[in-house]
């Protein structure tokens, strides 16, 4: 049941990519470019999740665990450190190269077209190489 | 500032944006987890312990994108060529790992539950984001394609 709850929400988080053409790299770089024509949707997609998600956080606090039961996965962790700030660095400059973040690097294989597998080939292999190298230094 | 007023499209952004709030809000309540596509992704990279659920989002994740290419939506155009585009993927992946999230996990999620990390890593890729979209499009451009 869980699963088929998590395919559901996927299908939900896949369509609200759709509906707003946050899958489609012009209107991403469309709002990263500031100083040519300026698309300022992608303010406004993050205008419209907020208010739910915001909601479904607060109504997730209050119940203390998962409607399935399961414990609530939510970061504890508070400081501000060089290695988020960098990671979120590396990212910016690789989200402003593609105009793709990682949902919308998700969703376009179902394009199944050459570069959407090439850049999420790229991605996975960052991720990976990134969590390789984590094991290795976390364990001395 | 010049608004590209052609390609603006203030309401289809308010119903998606909506949507993608929906599902946040969802998956914390039914699942317990927070809906950051690159933590959902790149979890399977520490452990397959819990790879049903994930794998799960991601297939429905994918199914809009099938339905809309069967029934002729806009395909998305990468306008990177081979090589900036495996750049710009190896720093997505090692960028998101790095620093915990992206544009769902810190940008949707975690400034929802005003998370001081998630508000500050969102702000750092959004001017990462702005910069180098200034610097291909306009401070270099025409240098490299």
């Amino acid at each position: 049941m869980k699963y088929a709850v998590a395919f559901a929400i996927g299908l939900i988080f896949g369509t609200g990519l759709l509906v707003s053409g946050m899958y489609l790299p012009a209107k991403v770089l469309g709002f990263l470019d500031l100083a040519g024509k300026w698309d300022p949707s992608l303010a406004f997609v993050m205008g419209g999740a907020l208010p739910f998600s915001a909601i479904g956080f607060v109504l997730a606090h209050r119940r203390g665990k998962a409607v399935f039961g399961d414990p609530l996965h939510i970061p504890e962790r508070t400081r501000i450190d060089p290695r988020l700030l960098a990671g979120a660095a590396i990212f910016g400059v690789g989200w402003g190269l593609s105009g793709v973040c990682p949902g919308p690097a998700i969703f376009n294989l179902g394009f199944a077209s050459g570069p959407a597998f090439v850049f999420f080939a790229a991605v996975a292999a960052g991720m990976a190489a990134y969590e390789a190298y984590d094991r290795v230094t976390a364990q001395p | 500032m010049q608004i590209d007023w052609l390609n603006f499209t203030p309401w289809s952004a308010l119903a998606g944006g909506a949507l993608i709030g929906i599902a946040a809000a969802l998956l914390i309540n039914f699942n317990g987890r927070v809906m950051g596509a690159s933590n959902i992704v790149g979890g399977l990279f520490r452990s397959l312990s819990d790879a049903p659920w994930r794998l799960s989002f991601l297939a429905g994740l994918i199914a809009p994108a099938l339905a809309a290419a069967a029934f002729g939506a806009p395909r998305p155009v990468f306008f990177a060529g081979t090589a900036t585009l495996i750049v710009a993927g190896l720093l997505v992946g090692v960028g998101t790992r790095m620093g915990s999230g992206c544009t769902s996990g810190h940008g949707v999620c975690g400034i929802s539950r005003l998370s001081a990390r998630s508000i500050a890593a969102t702000l750092v890729f959004m001017l990462a984001g702005f910069a180098s979209v200034f610097a291909v499009r306009h401070a270099f451009a025409g240098v490299a394609s």
